[in-house]
């Protein structure tokens, strides 16, 4: 019976404000238009055209947000992999320093983080200056590219690849590592025949963590893009909120929520699998 | 060169530190500026203008104001709410269990768009006014989850010995929970309270669909993204983020104390 009465206020929260609402989104992504504009409201209906003529218009930015997003989490991965790994078997003194400095930029505000790296990235900043110097860069700029969109998603999404990997990293028996080059295997053999497979659990965690919000963001691609650079997460926000169409709006978003459960289910089934294997 | 060898992973993760921190290096930086024109993104001048008259603009303390009043009011449900389901979740064993974690974990592995679109369309169909109250129950929503994440792992290393130790003791189940397993938990309780303020007072994405004409502190930063943000926005920011690395540094002083007395005794 307690812990039956210690869950309930908090499920029935969810249950009410997450369940609920995303059956009301369902529900919403049906209706028609009451008359021929859209300030004249929607009825309930069954018109499952919303669906095709959203994917047809907003195709791009579909595909676009998932790329953007397996980019800068593959990324997110390379970059994490080398200071996790520091900080779970070399970092003895400083751990919990280091810890405390990756999860710090968390504390300063999201969209004044993303709005600094205008300023980092500007054309008569340093960084493209020195790129320029090396014509490094096709388009002679960052800013209001998609580099710059998924360089800020990577960014962003950072700690959330770092804290997971670092938990699984920090599991792992040294001595294991050891036991290997005793059996003369070479660093990097010790590395990816022992390590490597004994951090997929991290992996798994941080490549879920980072591409479910980075697919869905829209700060990034606001404040560093340009109009081409748009992702789903925009064009939900503005039929939402600026345009008000709330059976596209709904539709894109029931669309999106289902795809991107499709993308994780497999990637965890094949990752899963192999680790097993 | 082999001192260089063992110490590449050492400079790639410092590197990855600056990386990590240059941004808010950028705008503690850009908060002693006296900006050129309206856009605060280039260096020009240094001046205290910003620190010393941080309400200059009222529209910015007050939306700061109104995210410290929801923080508070979701940080207050949502540690109480996530610490009960994390209690029964880690101490009882009971049919359903299974289905309670998933749901505890849903709202996390949903982007932040689908929350508040769909919170949206619910008020939407039944016509509940947004603001302060929508902003305030969907915040409650998100950081419930992130509750439950953080006292489970304080409750899952707590050893269940002392609690039994106290009943043997003929201490009753109240006595037990208050002198015993409360104080035990009572860290990681803190742990999920500070995360879940830092998380209400910073969203942006579900708060921006569900706020009406509610200003919060990072929808006054969004819509002033475009004309230009005052530097008295960094400062704000500046103080915050330094605030809670000090509140930090202090809680990590004092755990390392309490752990050399407990050594010593």
């Amino acid at each position: 019976m307690i812990p039956y009465l210690l869950i309930l206020p908090g499920l029935a929260w969810i249950l009410f404000f997450f369940l609920v609402p995303l059956l009301s989104l369902v529900a919403t992504s049906l209706q028609k238009r009451a008359g021929t504009s859209l300030s004249e409201g929607f009825v309930p209906a069954l018109q499952f055209s919303n669906y095709t003529s959203a994917l047809g218009e907003y195709f791009p930015q579909f595909i676009r947000a998932f790329l953007y997003a397996g980019i800068a989490t593959a990324l997110a991965l390379v970059i994490a992999y080398p200071i996790a790994y520091y900080i779970a078997f070399k970092a003895t003194k400083y751990k919990y320093l280091m810890l405390v400095l990756v999860i710090a930029p968390f504390f300063a505000s999201f969209l004044l983080r993303t709005n600094a790296w205008k300023t980092i990235l500007s054309a008569d900043g340093f960084v493209v200056e020195t790129l320029n110097a090396l014509s490094l860069l096709p388009e002679d700029r960052i800013l209001n590219t998609s580099v710059a969109v998924i360089f800020g998603l990577t960014y962003n999404f950072l700690p959330f690849m770092i804290l997971p990997l670092y938990a699984s990293l920090d599991r792992i028996d040294p001595r294991l590592v050891e036991a290997a080059s005793d059996l003369y295997a070479s660093p990097a053999t010790g590395f990816w025949r022992v390590v490597w497979p004994l951090s997929m659990p991290g992996v798994l965690g941080g490549v879920v963590l980072t591409f479910i919000p980075a697919s869905g963001d829209y700060i990034n691609a606001q404040l560093l893009g340009s109009t081409n650079d748009k992702m789903i997460g925009n064009v939900i926000q503005a039929q939402f909120i600026v345009l008000r169409d709330y059976p596209i709006a709904s539709a894109l978003s029931a669309m999106f929520m289902f795809v991107l459960l499709i993308i994780i289910v497999t990637y965890i089934r094949r990752v899963g699998t192999r680790q097993l294997v | 060169m082999t001192w260089l060898r063992k110490r590449v992973l050492l400079f790639v993760s410092l590197l990855t530190v600056a990386y990590l921190m240059l941004p808010l290096l950028v705008i503690i930086v850009l908060s002693f500026n006296k900006p050129k024109g309206r856009q605060n993104t280039a260096w020009n001048e240094f001046s205290l203008a910003a620190w010393t008259n941080i309400c200059r603009d009222q529209t910015i303390c007050d939306s700061f104001w109104v995210s410290v009043r929801i923080g508070l009011v979701v940080t207050i449900v949502a540690t109480i709410l996530g610490t009960m389901i994390s209690f029964a979740l880690i101490r009882y064993r009971f049919r359903g269990q299974l289905v309670t974690n998933s749901m505890i974990f849903l709202p996390i592995a949903t982007p932040e768009v689908i929350l508040g679109a769909s919170l949206l369309a619910l008020f939407l169909n039944i016509y509940v006014p947004l603001g302060f109250w929508t902003i305030t129950i969907a915040h409650i929503l998100f950081t419930i989850s992130f509750v439950v994440v953080v006292v489970n792992a304080r409750l899952a290393g707590l050893d269940p010995r002392l609690e039994q130790a106290a009943m043997d003791l003929y201490a009753t189940p109240f006595q037990t929970f208050r002198y015993v397993t409360f104080p035990l938990v009572l860290p990681g309780v803190v742990a999920a309270a500070v995360l879940s303020f830092s998380l209400s007072f910073d969203d942006f994405i579900i708060t921006n669909f569900n706020s009406g004409t509610t200003v919060t502190f990072p929808i006054y930063i969004w819509g002033a993204a475009l004309r230009g943000i005052p530097p008295q926005v960094n400062v704000i920011a500046s103080i915050m983020f330094l605030g809670t690395l000090a509140v930090m540094a202090l809680l990590v002083a004092v755990a390392r104390n309490r752990s050399k007395t407990k050594v010593v005794k």
